[in-house]
């Protein structure tokens, strides 16, 4: 099973969201991870999809996303690529606990947002294995609730995959 | 100058217009009521009344076929829109120019499962090229172009436009032509230059090559083109189920249909070749049998103009994207320059093809149960109605009999549904393709249980004056089925009777329902009487014609290989294998 980054450009098209994700179930591809939003062009969107390919080539499914007339452009990001994951994470805490939490927080570069006596708000962005390192050292304090985006890629350098789409 | 204002209906039946649309079939009803009211005042669009909404997206499929053109038609919301669903399925899977309009509930009540509503854009997506949603009647006009654009340009498909009813009452600017932006949409049709090149090196340098031709062909309009080519080249050639006609069946280079049911020397000369020209083919399991097995020793050229098919089954050694006639024309000047006028030295290819010919030609052992053989029924029909009419089949046993006895010189004259496989196809398609080419003798090749699906089209074709042909290859049952329950399920039918039959309760008496339909209705129980029926048919056009063949049910379809084999274990008839090596 390898994993692939996939960043797609699209148009801002009802449903747009529906096609993809239709089309990835339909060919037998698992979405481990999938984030939509805008994009610096107005009307078009961004969307980055982690897929886990088990045998089927993913060229096959890039050809087939290709063919959705709302898809305008598909790159596969290198392993090295600038991957984020976004997570808020509701952390039991008490007096005899809270210190050792910031401490984690602190050391991790993550945020505290939201405080109350009895728990804790925390938001980190990383990468994959960041966050769930992270978790981990949470974890015996007890994890009340977790949110996670899915991850935001974007290939390093100067390029862009918005370069040469005519608008 | 300021622009007309119209009803978004007016915009729709407009749009058609200026499109060049003269002839779409539908159903009204409800939610796409406001469009049938101008569409009645329309002088340049002919619509055609059906009694199932499947029959008009299939009619609109067999006038594509028959035709090249883009076919139309229109469903209400809900259920009328859903009943589309098959035949748009079937536009999908066969690559068929489809323009489907649909009404749907007004755009203030989507979303609250609204007296027939059904959300037909969803349903649809996974069968249809592309679809839109129409809320607005300003956005009409480009809808309906930009569906018409994608439905007929790169690799053809079906497109549905959904209309909301209040977007055909409400009024807007029409402009014309609009502007359609499709930034996403740009279909290859010119192939690389390099890629050219390597196939003809290819080509010059194979021992064994062999074109294997599909339905590509036939759409993108390439069999003359494929003609000079074959000739260069001097290869045999397979056309699949989907590209029968694309060559004529009467040139010698031709072996006819490989896979499932082809010819023993069509599925041969595939395994054998070392080198396979694909020309608009896409390695379906019913040619390819066990993919892994399929022309073990062949490199292949694959030319398509849908760059996912390149690769998806079959490895591809020389990789073309484009459309078949463009790479054909381009692939022949170049070979024609790489051959420096010396053809390939093909003759052990071709004694081991001519061996082949010889000892397996396509036949059939006729039965002695007193009834029609179907095979000899459709052969005659072919024979006397030549190559200019059109034979439109269903599914099944006479469908395959149809592409193996019928000898096809010219495309756009097989219509079949080969990808989805849907029964009930041929008597709309048929209908379909004598709105198209109304000069021409159309046949609608059916099976019992086929006609009973869609039959109901014939009051269609009567009142609307199609006099299309209808032959019943009645075997009283499910027929393929039946023939799989006889080869491997120890002939246990369950399910397959259906009582059509002379000597069962005839439920129902198709001679009489065909005449209840206003048609002439014929049945043919003695071979002596086929010719002068098939005569009496093609004579016969102030109505339709149907008759009814009451044939043998114990008729298979040979050759054949069993699901889930090699081609290499292809039967040439009920226990008997080819012999393969050694000349015994």
């Amino acid at each position: 099973m390898s994993k692939h980054v996939l960043s797609l450009l699209v148009e801002d098209k009802p449903g747009l969201l529906t096609r993809v994700a239709g089309l990835f179930a339909r060919r037998g591809f698992n979405i481990e991870s999938l984030a939509v939003g805008i994009s610096e062009i107005e009307g078009l969107s961004r969307i980055t999809v982690v897929v886990s390919v088990d045998g089927l080539p993913l060229e096959q499914v890039t050809k087939q996303l290709n063919k959705l007339i709302n898809v305008i452009k598909i790159v596969e990001l290198e392993p090295d690529s600038v991957q984020r994951d976004h997570m808020l994470i509701k952390v039991k805490t008490d007096a005899a606990t809270r210190s050792q939490v910031l401490e984690a927080v602190t050391l991790f570069r993550a945020r505290v947002i939201d405080v109350v006596s009895d728990a804790l708000i925390i938001e980190i962005t990383g990468d994959t294995a960041k966050c769930a390192a992270f978790i981990k050292i949470l974890e015996p304090f007890g994890i009340k609730e977790m949110v996670q985006s899915g991850v935001l890629a974007m290939g390093r350098g100067s390029k862009s995959i918005t370069e040469k789409v005519a608008k | 100058m300021t622009n007309e204002v119209l009803t978004g209906a007016e915009a729709i039946v407009r749009s058609l217009e200026l499109l060049g649309v003269t002839d779409v079939f539908g159903l009204p009803g409800g939610a796409i009521l406001p469009t049938y009211d101008p569409l009645m005042d329309s002088k340049k669009l002919r619509h055609i009344l059906v009694r199932h909404e499947q029959g008009a997206g299939h009619a609109a499929e067999g006038y594509a076929s028959a035709s090249g053109r883009v076919g139309v038609c229109i469903a209400t919301s809900g259920p009328g829109a859903t009943n589309l669903v098959t035949a748009i399925a079937d536009a999908y899977m066969d690559s068929v120019p489809l323009l489907a309009i649909t009404g749907q509930v007004g755009s203030h009540l989507i979303g609250t499962d609204a007296f027939q509503e059904a959300d037909i854009v969803g349903i649809t997506m996974p069968i249809t090229k592309h679809s839109f949603l129409v809320t607005r009647p300003e956005d009409i006009p480009e809808a309906i172009a930009a569906a018409y654009l994608i439905a007929s340009t790169g690799r053809p498909g079906p497109v549905l436009v959904d209309v909301t009813k209040d977007a055909q009452q409400n009024k807007a600017e029409f402009i014309w032509p609009p502007k359609v932006d499709l930034p996403g949409y740009k279909p290859v049709t010119k192939p690389h230059g390099k890629q050219i090149q390597a196939a003809a090196q290819l080509i010059a340098d194979s021992k064994r090559p062999i074109f294997y031709v599909g339905g590509g062909v036939i759409r993108s309009g390439a069999a003359k083109e494929l003609l000079k080519l074959a000739e260069l080249v001097g290869a045999p050639v397979t056309t699949t189920l989907m590209a029968r006609g694309a060559f004529p069946d009467s040139h010698p280079q031709h072996l006819g249909m490989p896979g499932m049911h082809g010819t023993v020397p069509a599925v041969m000369g595939l395994q054998r070749a070392d080198l396979l020209i694909t020309l608009g083919a896409r390695f379906d399991d019913r040619v390819t049998g066990v993919a892994k097995s399929f022309a073990p020793d062949a490199k292949v050229i694959h030319v398509d103009i849908d760059p996912a098919e390149i690769g998806k089954i079959r490895f591809a050694d020389v990789p073309i994207v484009g459309d078949a006639k463009e790479v054909i024309t381009e692939l022949t000047a170049e070979l024609t320059t790489a051959l420096k006028g010396k053809k390939p030295d093909m003759a052990e290819w071709w004694r081991f093809i001519s061996g082949l010919l010889e000892r397996y030609p396509l036949g059939y052992t006729p039965h002695e149960d007193g009834k029609l053989d179907p095979q000899r029924v459709i052969q005659r029909i072919g024979e006397l109605s030549g190559p200019e009419a059109i034979f439109a089949a269903g599914v099944g046993q006479h469908q395959m009999w149809s592409a193996q006895f019928i000898k096809y010189e010219r495309p756009n004259s097989w219509l079949n549904s080969g990808g989805a496989g849907t029964m009930g196809y041929s008597v709309p398609a048929a209908m379909g393709a004598k709105v198209a080419q109304p000069e021409r003798l159309v046949w609608a090749i059916d099976g019992d249980g086929c006609f009973q699906m869609t039959n109901q089209e014939l009051a269609t074709c009567t009142i609307n004056n199609i006099p299309i042909k209808v032959a019943i290859i009645n075997n009283s049952s499910l027929g393929m089925v039946r023939q799989w329950q006889t080869l491997f399920y120890d002939k246990r039918y369950s399910n397959t009777d259906l009582n059509t039959g002379t000597d069962t309760i005839m439920v129902p008496d198709f001679v009489k329902l065909a005449e209840a339909y206003g048609c002439l209705a014929i049945r043919v129980e003695k071979e002596e009487e086929i010719d002068a029926a098939i005569k009496l048919a093609i004579e016969t056009n102030d109505r339709p014609v149907v008759i009814d063949f009451i044939v043998g049910r114990d008729a298979m379809v040979w050759p054949m290989v069993a699901a889930g084999v090699s081609n290499d274990q292809v039967q040439y008839a009920k226990d008997s294998a080819p012999i393969w090596d050694g000349e015994e």
